[in-house]
């Protein structure tokens, strides 16, 4: 746990900041979180990582279901091919290992948008983010960001798209007072950090535009080659919620995004019934 | 800028040595973020936009001559991921990641436990990394850390944007051929100039402008 003199990153509060504090249920029947999640293990709910790949050997991860990357097509464009080349980066296996964590029973996909054949870059991101969504994955874990705003457009529109088709996009707020996408979007489920060390231990944040904390800070998290790092930021934090996104929606197939942010709500530590 | 701009700036300038002003510049942000930092390494890479590769531009402690110039594919590793990304990333005990380990030590001999990179932004977005390798270890990762690198990455782009532009200009002026070049070094010429001689050259170079102008 971090000391309280300690600075969270941009976007981020303390688990008693009184912004988090006195807010009440608004539905008549309460939700709990033994209605919401409990006995699930995410079984059934197939979530994609849009990142730099997944290592599925890792301990952390056991195993991707499909592994796919973001190539250039002879005429530039970006297609998405089957991926073999794992994880160039690292950070989408430590997002997928905390996704493992806390849906043991879900199936992982790897989108990679990152690495040589893509080079990266806004097309990449959309392509991949795109992929995801026609292929009905319920829940897609973004914790990459871009501050242009030609992109911001597409991006916007994917998002709608996901919102409408029921694929739940939980997207990671930047760590620095930097405005960038698609977790600015509402149609997107936008997490950044709190100082807590219980991975299921979420905040609803009033102050949009990040609606949700979660656990970021001081992290083991599962890296390259089997190994493991310490590392914090909204990314890991991203990936919490991914994780109890999943088993929401193992048990509740039928909600939809908007449902499913409710959900959130009122199964967060910090909202108290009136 | 455009091209007559450019041309404009480069020869009121005398800039066709401005490169070699703007390395040691960037040279000495890696310096300096290296000591603040404590770090046995500092680097500054700078992202070609053409084939999303990151160059090593400046390097500092462990690596220093060896790593200027070499070249990091798309993507790749934590720099490449913070380049994509265009977000700060800090670890601890990278040498548990084999690959990065060993990729890094043939090299280097050196294989870093920690590394804080973050993104150099430009106006058109992410033009480089700045990398700072094995500060005192502490397991306990600092957001007043990543908000002090992300100030000197600050510093470190608007270098970085300065020694692009100088580059732009070289080409530029090369591929004008001798003319402009020859100007280029009257102006440059000029430039070195003081006192009575100075004052000399620019009327000198009034009448020139006269004749030529008339």
């Amino acid at each position: 746990m971090s000391d309280a003199d300690d600075e969270l990153p941009a976007w981020s509060l303390r688990r008693d900041d009184p912004r988090t504090r006195g807010i009440v249920r608004t539905l008549p029947t309460r939700i709990d979180r033994e209605w919401a999640w409990g006995g699930a293990d995410g079984t059934g709910v197939n979530v994609a990582i849009v990142d730099s790949g997944i290592d599925g050997q890792h301990e952390l991860v056991g195993g991707v279901e499909r592994a796919v990357a973001v190539a250039r097509a002879q005429d530039g464009s970006p297609e998405v091919v089957h991926d073999d080349a794992g994880d160039v980066a690292g950070h989408g296996t430590a997002c997928a290992g905390i996704v493992r964590s806390i849906a043991p029973g879900c199936s992982l996909w790897s989108v990679r948008v990152l690495g040589p054949e893509s080079r990266g870059g806004a097309s990449a991101l959309l392509a991949g983010l795109r992929w995801a969504v026609e292929q009905g994955c319920k829940v897609v874990n973004i914790s990459l960001s871009t501050p242009k705003r030609e992109t911001a457009a597409l991006l916007h529109e994917i998002a709608d798209d996901a919102y409408f088709a029921g694929t739940a996009l939980v997207a990671s707020a930047h760590n620095l007072e930097v405005r960038s996408y698609p977790w600015r979007f509402a149609s997107v489920i936008s997490v950044a950090s709190h100082d807590g060390d219980d991975p299921l231990e979420f905040l609803f944040n009033p102050e949009p535009p990040v609606e949700i904390l979660a656990r970021g800070m001081d992290l083991e998290v599962a890296w390259l080659g089997g190994g493991r790092i310490l590392a914090a930021g909204n990314s890991f934090a991203t990936a919490h919620v991914t994780g109890i996104c999943a088993l929401i929606l193992a048990k509740h197939p039928a909600l939809t995004p908007f449902e499913l942010k409710t959900v959130l709500r009122e199964t967060a530590t910090n909202i108290r019934t009136a | 800028m455009s091209e007559p701009e450019e041309l404009r700036a480069a020869v009121a300038a005398g800039v066709l040595s401005a490169r070699r002003g703007h390395r040691p510049l960037l040279q000495s942000i890696a310096e300096v973020a290296q000591a603040i930092f404590g770090a046995r390494a500092a680097s500054i890479m700078l992202l070609d936009q053409a084939t999303g590769e990151l160059v090593f531009e400046a390097v500092t402690g462990e690596g220093e001559d060896v790593l200027v110039g070499r070249r990091i594919p798309a993507g790749v590793g934590i720099a490449g991921w913070v380049a994509e990304a265009g977000q700060p990333l800090v670890i601890e005990d990278v040498a548990s990641d084999p690959r990065f380990a060993a990729d890094e030590a043939s090299r280097t001999g050196y294989v870093p436990r920690g590394l804080m990179a973050a993104p150099l932004r430009g106006e058109e977005g992410v033009i480089g990394v700045l990398n700072v390798l094995d500060r005192p270890e502490r397991r306990r990762f600092s957001v007043a850390e990543m908000d002090l690198l992300d100030l000197f990455a600050r510093q470190a782009a608007v270098a970085l944007e300065l020694l692009l532009q100088a580059r732009r200009i070289e080409a530029l002026v090369a591929g004008a051929g001798g003319e402009v070049e020859a100007v280029a070094r009257l102006a440059a010429a000029l430039d070195g100039l003081e006192g009575d001689r100075r004052a000399a050259g620019i009327r000198l170079l009034g009448e020139i402008a006269a004749v030529l102008g008339g």
